[in-house]
């Protein structure tokens, strides 16, 4: 095309690639059309789902209004389901944000061995992740858990007055509230890596002067850490927060791997319950329905997402 | 109050030395200028002054008092960076009060303080905004206004004007040299700009590859160098230097002038000025030449006032002179400075 344009004489016939309006529409198109094709008809075909009657046998479209949305609210799984995706959700990104930010500031001294260190940390990001949950539904086996075999080991199980009772194991998924902590335990493990190279590229931004300034103006480091490293790194680490607050609430594997939704449903999250009722079920409009629910939660923090990218450009 | 002193300080970076066995005091209320190329240890220097940098050894006593492995904070003492290094998330108003808030200063007097301060340097109507919404000008005088308002014992600054345009930083170096007499601070200022160490210092102090070369005031730094380092460094363009058997004999070339215009009551010294290349540069003409015999040393440069109105041109030679009280020598081997001086 270039070629073209420089051989029509003086420019007088500019190709494409010298109509810059043009240009644009053309680089942009595969963009949108991925979008449209990938995003925007699974949503509107979900939204049909959600006001027929469809299910995996019959997957015909007959209008049936919100009946669907209706049911889904008055059933008391779906309420539990609602809560726990929450508290799964923010308790387990909570957790990310403090470890990571830890782990980052730690990560950002020059130590012997420090590659290897962030290696290890990036490893469960690059990992399949239901093969590493397999991982840990071993290790929080009922029977032959190593961490029940550690607690036995120094003293805090098994015996009548250890700390955590006088049975042999612990049950880590067959206990609700304990099987919760389980599986918000792995989410954590999960998203850690992420979160931490994005923290990491937070506080590896902010200038030394910075810092230095302050310790010259008598900042104790205590200080300097909430007045001015916090602060700067909101916009990112907020980034981090809303990202695995994305990955978290629309995620079955941990759950489903582990628990699937037990004991009694009590790990039972809105995806999982997605799942088990529109595809496990068959009844893909109940399915469609409940999925629906997450979209207002998301678009939120779509939109959170996108504010704090731009403070990040505007400091 | 307000006295740094420096004994024996050596900062080494891995195998680099760059602070070597420096010695060095402030007087009260000076304006102490550290100047020489960069990567000299100026900035170095001031950094372990300040307390960022631990000194390899060697000790920093300010007002008295041991500080060289102390915090910065406990050292009283305020620095403005290159950078300026406002605190972008803070607007005008914060970052002043920073260093008082960090002192747990109450509320009341935080903000008298800070008008004070803002009114010191006219940035009173700024105090509401970001340090992005601030011109390089105005976020220097916020820098400053940080750094006065808990009236440090010691104000360190580390090129605070280069980010200025040529312009500004003139009227810049004015207001700050007028502010310092003003307040009376002790002040130790880093520059590699010579025009402004010059213009500013109470005293100069050259360093090259983390040695002090020479401490003195501006004019015996330029009149008297130390060695011939002090002697090309400073000057623009520098001092001539032509061999001399053992020695080497330096003038300043605005003293290199036509045989007839020198006079010197201790003689003059004339050469045969074999003239290679001129420029005019509206004040001043530069001619640049060779005079004496061939060797290595004999390139020579004469400021010329451009009022002096003698046609000269490329390719001639013509008798140019020194008074004797302008020469100066210097050991060819150590570049040292010899003493008497004239020659």
């Amino acid at each position: 095309m270039s070629g073209n344009a420089a051989s029509a004489s003086a420019g007088e016939y500019g190709g494409i690639a010298d109509r810059e309006g043009a240009l644009a529409k053309l680089l942009i198109a595969p963009a949108v059309v991925y979008i449209a094709a990938m995003i925007g008809a699974p949503l509107v075909l979900a939204i049909l789902y959600s006001l027929s009657n469809a299910t995996t046998g019959d997957p015909g479209l007959r209008l049936v209004g919100l009946r669907n949305y209706r049911e889904a609210l008055s059933d008391p799984v779906f309420r539990l389901a609602l809560r726990n995706t929450f508290v799964f959700t923010i308790v387990s990104q909570t957790i990310v944000v403090v470890l990571s930010r830890i782990l980052a500031t730690a990560l950002l001294k020059n130590f012997r061995g420090k590659w290897l260190v962030r290696f290890l940390i990036l490893l469960p990001w690059t990992a399949p992740i239901s093969l590493g949950t397999i991982g840990w539904l071993w290790m929080y086996d009922s029977i032959f858990s190593p961490i029940d075999w550690v607690f036995r080991y120094v003293g805090l199980l098994g015996t009548k007055n250890a700390l955590f009772g006088f049975q042999t194991n612990m049950y880590w998924l067959g206990i609700p509230g304990l099987s919760m902590a389980s599986v918000i335990m792995v989410q954590a493990w999960r998203i850690l890596p992420l979160a931490t190279v994005i923290q990491l590229a937070g506080l590896s931004s902010i200038p030394k002067d910075l810092l230095e300034a302050a310790e010259v103006d008598g900042a104790t480091p205590w200080r300097r850490t909430l007045m001015i490293t916090i602060p700067l790194t909101l916009p990112i680490t907020s980034i981090a927060f809303l990202f695995g607050v994305v990955f978290t609430f629309t995620d079955l594997v941990v759950v489903y791997v582990l628990t699937r939704g037990g004991p009694v449903h009590t790990t039972q999250v809105l995806s999982s319950w997605t799942f088990f009722k529109g595809i496990e079920a068959g009844d893909l409009a109940q399915g469609a329905a409940i999925s629906l629910f997450m979209f207002p939660v998301l678009a939120v923090v779509a939109i959170f997402i996108l504010r704090m990218a731009r403070r990040t450009e505007v400091v | 109050m307000g006295r740094v002193e420096i004994h024996a300080i050596t900062k080494l970076f891995g195998d680099v030395r760059a602070v070597d066995h420096v010695d060095l005091s402030t007087n009260e209320g000076e304006f102490l200028v550290l100047l020489g190329p960069s990567g000299c240890g100026k900035t170095t220097l001031l950094r372990m002054i300040a307390g960022i940098e631990t000194p390899t050894s060697g000790d920093i006593v300010i007002d008295g008092r041991v500080v060289t492995n102390l915090p910065p904070r406990t050292r009283n003492i305020a620095m403005v960076f290159q950078s300026y290094a406002l605190y972008p998330h803070m607007t005008v108003y914060k970052n002043i009060a920073f260093p008082l808030r960090a002192r747990g200063m109450d509320e009341e007097s935080v903000r008298k303080k800070v008008e004070w301060a803002a009114g010191m340097f006219k940035i009173g109507r700024l105090l509401d905004r970001k340090p992005r919404q601030l011109s390089g000008g105005e976020r220097q005088r916020v820098a400053l206004a940080r750094a006065m308002v808990r009236e440090p014992s010691v104000f360190l600054l580390d090129e605070p004007l280069s980010n200025l345009d040529a312009l500004l930083r003139a009227s810049a170096r004015e207001e700050l040299r007028q502010f310092q007499r003003r307040v009376g601070v002790t002040t130790v200022y880093v520059t590699h700009d010579q025009v402004e160490a010059m213009g500013l210092g109470d005293r100069i102090v050259v360093m090259s590859q983390g040695k002090v070369r020479q401490v003195g005031t501006p004019l015996d730094i330029y009149q008297w160098p130390a060695d011939t380092f002090v002697a090309t460094f400073v000057g623009s363009p520098p001092m001539n230097l032509l061999e001399q058997g053992d020695l080497l004999l330096g003038f300043r070339p605005e003293t290199f002038l036509p045989a007839d215009a020198v006079e010197g009551s201790e003689g003059i010294v004339t050469y045969p000025f074999e003239v290679t290349y001129l420029e005019y540069l509206g004040a001043e003409r530069l001619v640049y030449g060779n005079v004496g015999e061939k060797s290595h040393a004999r390139h020579v440069v004469a400021r010329l006032p451009g009022s002096m109105n003698l046609p000269i041109e490329a390719g001639k030679t013509y008798p140019f002179a020194v008074a004797r009280r302008d020469l100066r020598r210097f050991d060819r081997k150590s570049g040292l400075a010899l003493p008497g001086g004239t020659a």
